[in-house]
């Protein structure tokens, strides 16, 4: 970096490879720096690493946790909505269409719930090393990917079972699955700063999970909403993850069309508002947390 | 020619009072904060938070591969210096220029995870703290080696002991390689053997060129590591020189406040409540406050505080350091078992506790009392290593016929016996 001052104008030649690292108050709405992101990538994986490896450690069931939740869930919707209720799944085996749509919801609740603790759990770090803080939400959010992949393999597992055959269209999952994660970073993005900043978080989390179920198609198909109500019920970008996960694996439900796009792009206006928002709240952390 | 290596021009943080422990907002206050312009005049008041400068006004330049040594009273800024320093928090006002990579030692051992084993934190620690994995890999051996470790590097660090936790910690810490070092007390832990590997370890760094801001209370490492040092005391810079001069005027500033110390509220730390330190003083036998104690005749050391809650199993003690820096003893009001039983637990209310210093005990020159309120492996409440600092007046000490200066910080009056065993000298 070109140093300013006229002392060591000749001479920085050896210090060519020293960062140059202005430190000065910041306010209002602050540029992301995903470049400090890029450096401390390996980070990331260190933090993600760590999550899953503590977990499977402290854990006596470890990896059955993954199967078990969205699994008991599953059963539980298949006897209540499938079975007592009617529920329509759209011409597939109700455990099926249900547990197709559990998996990319336990991923995204999951996030949520993990990462708008991992601020606060991490503290003592925070107030001790400098580090980009939004490794710790994102690390929260990849280190679901694992318990994904094991609830998927299930899923097909479950599939074999019932005779289903995966459509042509099973190539486009890791797409769905990177909305499921563009959303799940945004929200927790949000909540991880706010609830550095409100403690509230914690009591509101549990309330804001179920609600949000409720309005994602995972008992239900979609198509029972209304067709006029549809781009409004696809503001909900969970709704096209799941949609897109139907569609893919089981060839039900609507081809991926306007709902999916209205989808994707309130995921990504939730991940940019968020990245910008925990940028903005982020030097308060170290003073607040 | 040096170059520069840290520039830091007119720094200032600010805190809310509270807010620098960790008072979080409810969403409730902030909203009531927010729509409060409805509330009474005085509850509105209660609102409006009063902030304190923790730094204020800090100008100073260090020169590429210096070491400089940062001293100061609890509470005057030097942790806030570092934070910024290492771009934890960050700064209410002014600039700072840094050159290169900052490695920050606030704390050994952060991110430590329990459950995981010493070679799985050994990489976990280094990419906190900055390192790059290939890094990483390449110095494994060297940081298992120096922390003494390597037949339990696949043991979840919970089993380790204390003493082998601080020294894998330590080790990864120390074998980070920035350009710049930030060291904020992580040789007040761990043994004397210990402490010596890390000292070593610091000088090399310094001899390797590298730039060194280093934080302690410990005056005799402050004195063999730095060649200049900072003070700082209620968030101003008071001084920078030489080392030497600047622990001579840290020592004898500010501390001796006529043989008594009085902690102002901005000086007590939040963690430490329940316990709140009043004052402690040198008294002598008629409790007079006395600025100088004599060799010959006992003197007290009283330590006021008050306690807002009762606290089980609290110790209030003493610390005598020279002015070196280096401890002469230490001592609790509860080392007697019967004490020990009797205040088990103290109920809230205003204590003294007082200690009479026996006379032929210390040596003549300057002494530091340091002051420590802890339950032990419960919490410590409060610790100043710098509290207070007097003056020994050898006056009627054994030996004074001779005007000299008796090495060693004490000077027992010893029974002497002096045969002759040549039988008479004929």
């Amino acid at each position: 970096m070109v140093s300013g001052k006229q002392s060591v104008e000749e001479r920085s030649v050896t210090r060519t490879e020293a960062r140059k690292i202005i430190i000065r108050p910041t306010s209002g709405w602050a540029a992301l720096n995903l470049r400090d992101l890029w450096v401390y990538r390996e980070l990331v994986y260190f933090m993600t690493w760590r999550d899953l490896k503590v977990r499977y450690k402290q854990t006596a069931l470890g990896a059955a946790w993954a199967i078990l939740q969205p699994f008991l869930t599953m059963v539980v919707f298949s006897i209540f909505f499938g079975n007592l209720a009617g529920v329509p799944s759209d011409g597939v085996p109700y455990p099926i269409f249900s547990y197709t749509a559990l998996i990319p919801w336990t991923l995204f609740s999951k996030a949520l719930q993990d990462a708008s603790r991992s601020l606060v759990n991490s503290s003592h770090m925070i107030t001790k090393v400098y580090f980009p803080r939004m490794i710790l939400p994102l690390a929260s959010v990849l280190a679901g990917i694992v318990d994904f992949l094991i609830a998927f393999v299930v899923l097909l597992a479950m599939m074999a079972f019932y005779h289903v055959v995966p459509t042509a269209n099973i190539w486009t999952i890791p797409l769905f699955l990177i909305l499921a994660l563009i959303t799940a970073t945004g929200v927790s993005l949000w909540l991880s700063a706010l609830n550095v900043l409100y403690r509230d978080i914690n009591y509101v989390l549990p309330f804001l999970t179920q609600f949000w179920m409720y309005i994602t198609p995972i008992a239900y198909p979609s198509s029972m909403v209304p067709e006029k109500w549809r781009l409004l019920y696809a503001v909900n970008p969970m709704t096209g993850v799941v949609e897109g996960f139907r569609w893919a694996l089981l060839g039900s439900g609507e081809a991926p069309g306007m709902m999916t796009l209205v989808s994707t792009l309130v995921a990504i206006v939730l991940l940019v508002s968020g990245m910008f928002y925990f940028k903005r709240m982020e030097r308060l952390f170290a003073d607040m947390v | 020619m040096s170059q520069t290596a840290i520039h830091v021009e007119n720094l200032g943080k600010q805190y809310r009072l509270g807010q620098q422990v960790g008072n979080y907002r409810t969403l409730r206050e902030t909203l009531s904060g927010r729509f409060g312009a409805k509330k009474a005049p005085e509850e509105q008041k209660a609102l409006l938070p009063e902030s304190i400068w923790a730094l204020e006004d800090v100008s100073f330049d260090v020169e590429q591969g210096s070491v400089l040594g940062v001293v100061g009273r609890n509470g005057a800024g030097k942790s806030t210096l570092l934070k910024i320093l290492s771009r934890v928090t960050e700064p209410t006002k002014g600039l700072v220029e840094v050159y290169g990579r900052v490695g920050s030692l606030l704390e050994v051992g952060t991110g430590f995870h329990p459950e995981l084993t010493g070679r799985e934190n050994i990489f976990l620690n280094g990419a906190i703290l900055g390192m790059k994995k290939t890094e990483i890999e390449a110095k494994f051996d060297e940081i298992v080696s120096f922390a003494e470790v390597e037949t339990f590097i696949d043991t979840p660090v919970k089993r380790y002991s204390s003493g082998m936790y601080l020294r894998l910690a330590f080790a990864v810490a120390a074998h980070l390689e920035p350009e710049i070092l930030v060291v904020d007390e992580v040789l007040a832990v761990g043994d004397a053997e210990f402490q010596r590997k890390c000292l070593g370890k610091m000088s090399d760094v310094a001899k390797e060129g590298r730039t060194v801001l280093f934080v302690s209370h410990n005056m005799s490492a402050i004195l063999r590591l730095t060649q200049e040092t900072l003070v700082i005391d209620k968030g101003h810079l008071l001084l920078r020189a030489p080392t030497v001069e600047a622990v001579d005027f840290y020592l004898s500033r500010g501390l001796t406040q006529e043989g008594q110390r009085l902690w102002q509220p901005d000086e007590i730390p939040a963690q430490a409540a329940p316990f709140k330190p009043v004052a402690v003083r040198l008294l002598d036998k008629q409790d007079h406050v006395m600025e100088a104690a004599r060799c010959s005749e006992p003197f007290y050391l009283e330590v006021e505080y008050q306690l807002h809650k009762a606290i089980k199993g609290l110790r209030v003690g003493i610390y005598i350091l020279t002015s070196q820096g280096e401890f002469v003893f230490t001592s609790f009001d509860t080392d007697d078992p019967e004490k020990f039983e009797e205040y088990s637990q103290r109920t809230a209310g205003t204590y003294k506790s007082r200690v009479e210093i026996p006379p032929y005990l210390l040596n003549g020159g300057r002494y530091v009392v340091g002051v420590n309120a802890s339950s032990y492996r419960i919490k410590t409440y409060f610790h100043d290593e710098q509290a207070l600092a007097f003056n020994m007046d050898v006056t009627g000490a054994p030996g004074t016929q001779w005007p000299e200066n008796r090495l060693g910080p004490v000077r027992p009056k010893l029974t002497w016996q002096i045969t002759q065993t040549n039988g008479g000298g004929e």
